[in-house]
């Protein structure tokens, strides 16, 4: 008798779960529960359009969750600690996850490397946010939402460097060094075009220690990276100038990942509209990124 | 086996007796169903592939992000301009590999007690080598001799630059690694010579020296030309390896275009311009491989 209730009610809970069917793993739930949307976000939301726009678009049912690098280096991310929302693009995606309705525990971060990020098939994020620049050839296999924010280039040399770099021409006979995965081979090939073959180093990290050894003259990165790692990373390195916006960058903003197609980039971008119309994306952008931004100006010369 | 000896004689070629038509019968049966066999294993397995690869959620993403043929079209040409980076590197490496392993194995073979610490030296030097991943070796050689701040230029063949450059530590990492496995390799061939043919030129009047340059090594190296060739396949691959040093060669170019397009297809483009060159290299090797084994007399077993 008591084996038959107990086959009865997992049948039950069997075919509710297949009615519902939007959430497959909740089978082992006894039916007594009531559906599983009453306490997701609703009520509270600062801005009912986006809000109520991304109800439903989320990887799991009342979650956002927010993928970035592995580790996430500052001012990105501020102790590798992305959900306390303390760093440019942690700050940025928490108020994104507000004003979608999504606070405190309801926003899960999760950290992907470059390529896990980009490869096809089921994405493990709801967006994907680190530095990624936004182009049309990428944009034909994700889908970006608007662009949040612009980094121009910069040149990073040894401190004890004596290079009088005034324009772009000075780079040609130097040897240069990039990270992979990142834009700046894009204005080192293009741009610069310099005589010897550019370098390419699996990360910043790797650069940095050619440069330390001589193997390359100049290193290139975006220019908050390179302000942060000039100050606190590498101990014997200088910024030593930034490349106007025209060289490529203004281009090629920053944008944050979704899956391609994703329905929810609507509801991201009506989020950052917002934020934009009420002046908090600046207020973040200057909080952060504020003293990253100066550096000399390489000319296109 | 009798009658078969005495058939390939010259001479009048006598009616092949009944048990070896019938012999000769069942082997022609057993080939062709043999032949059967694998065709319509083949078939099947392809079959399977074709029909449910497509049939994958995922296949219509993987086919154009892995084989994009607008891509592939537009890749190929650029790729194969960076294949001759990875080439020069492979040559310029091994003529030193070669000479390296071969002196190593010859000093691990010095029977000269006073000798003695070569041997052990050649000994530990394998030993360290082969134990330590590739990848190991050319990030400590490539990032770790630089640092030392060594001024000045060099020149090698079609390579030239500064004295603490990639193309110049990435290679000796390379010859590093991969003189120890040669030298295994040369170890192995020598010490399977038998020990009569050193008795023999030893009794004919030989050095120690001249045994090993004339009797030894010209047996040993014909010995060793099939694994070796399987090194030399590897090493054509781990050069790109070097990528990691910063030197820009075909797979990191695969990887540039990948980054910036997020498009797959350049790694599978790479991967095709290796096999267009290893497929000949190890075809060549099973050849030789196979009329080695004829010409030294091992049998075959159906």
């Amino acid at each position: 008798m008591k084996r038959q209730i107990i086959a009865v009610a997992a049948f039950a809970g069997l075919l509710l779960a297949a009615c519902g069917d939007d959430e497959s793993t909740t089978t082992t739930q006894a039916p007594a529960t009531d559906a599983p949307s009453t306490d997701a976000p609703s009520t509270d939301a600062p801005s009912g359009d986006a809000a109520a726009c991304a109800e439903g678009k989320t990887l799991e049912a009342g979650m956002l969750t927010i993928a970035t690098g592995d580790p996430a280096y500052p001012p990105y991310v501020i102790d590798d600690d992305p959900a306390s929302g303390q760093g440019f693009e942690a700050a940025l995606a928490m108020a994104v996850a507000a004003q979608m309705g999504f606070e405190g525990d309801a926003v899960s971060w999760v950290r992907t490397g470059f390529d896990e990020a980009i490869a096809p098939g089921e994405k493990t994020f709801d967006f994907n946010l680190q530095q990624y620049s936004i182009n049309a050839e990428r944009q034909q296999v994700v889908t970006f939402s608007d662009p949040y924010y612009s980094a121009p280039q910069a040149a990073i040399a040894s401190a004890d460097s004596t290079l009088q770099i005034s324009t772009i021409a000075d780079l040609k006979s130097l040897n240069i060094g990039v990270a992979a995965g990142t834009t700046s081979i894009d204005l080192v090939e293009n741009v610069i075009q310099p005589d010897s073959q550019v370098q390419i180093f699996n990360s910043n990290a790797d650069a940095n220690a050619a440069l330390v050894n001589g193997q390359i003259d100049i290193l290139v990165v975006d220019l908050p990276t390179a302000l942060y790692l000039s100050a606190a990373e590498f101990d014997n390195a200088k910024v030593i100038g930034q490349f106007p916006a025209s060289a490529g960058s203004e281009a090629e903003p920053w944008g944050m990942l979704f899956a391609k197609d994703n329905p929810l980039v609507e509801c991201v971008n009506m989020a950052l509209a917002n934020l934009t119309a009420s002046g908090e994306l600046a207020t973040i952008t200057d909080t952060w990124m504020g003293e990253y931004t100066e550096a000399p100006e390489i000319s296109m010369g | 086996m009798a009658a078969l000896s005495h058939r390939e004689g010259a001479g009048d070629p006598p009616a092949p007796s009944r048990v070896l038509t019938r012999r000769e019968v069942w082997l022609r049966q057993q080939r062709r169903r043999a032949a059967l066999i694998a065709a319509s294993s083949m078939t099947a397995v392809l079959l399977a592939v074709v029909l449910i690869v497509p049939r994958t959620p995922g296949w219509p993403t993987v086919k154009k992000t892995f084989f994009n043929g607008a891509r592939f079209r537009q890749d190929f040409p650029d790729l194969l301009g960076y294949l001759w980076t990875d080439v020069k590197l492979f040559l310029t490496c091994v003529p030193f590999i070669l000479i390296w392993g071969v002196a190593l194995a010859m000093m691990r073979n010095i029977r000269n007690p006073a000798l003695f610490p070569l041997r052990a030296f050649a000994a530990a030097y394998t030993d360290l080598f082969r134990g330590i991943p590739v990848i190991l070796t050319i990030y400590l050689v490539g990032f770790g001799i630089p640092a030392l701040g060594l001024k000045g230029e060099f020149h090698l063949l079609w390579f030239g630059g500064r004295w603490n450059s990639a193309y110049l530590w990435g290679p000796v990492a390379l010859i590093l690694a991969y003189s120890a496995y040669v030298a295994e390799v040369f170890r192995s061939g020598i010490e399977g010579i038998h020990e009569s043919q050193r008795a023999g030129a030893r009794s004919l009047g030989l050095t120690q020296a001249q045994t090993m340059r004339h009797v030894v090594l010209p047996q040993a190296a014909r010995r060793v030309v099939p694994p070796l060739m399987n090194d030399m396949l590897s090493l054509q691959k781990d050069v790109a390896l070097l990528s990691l040093l910063g030197v820009y060669e075909l797979f990191r170019r695969a990887q540039v275009i990948k980054d910036r397009t997020f498009n797959y297809t350049p790694y599978v483009v790479a991967a095709v311009i290796f096999l267009i060159l290893t497929i000949p290299e190890t075809r060549l090797v099973d050849w030789y491989s196979a009329r080695h084994r004829r010409r030294t007399g091992g049998s075959q077993v159906a």
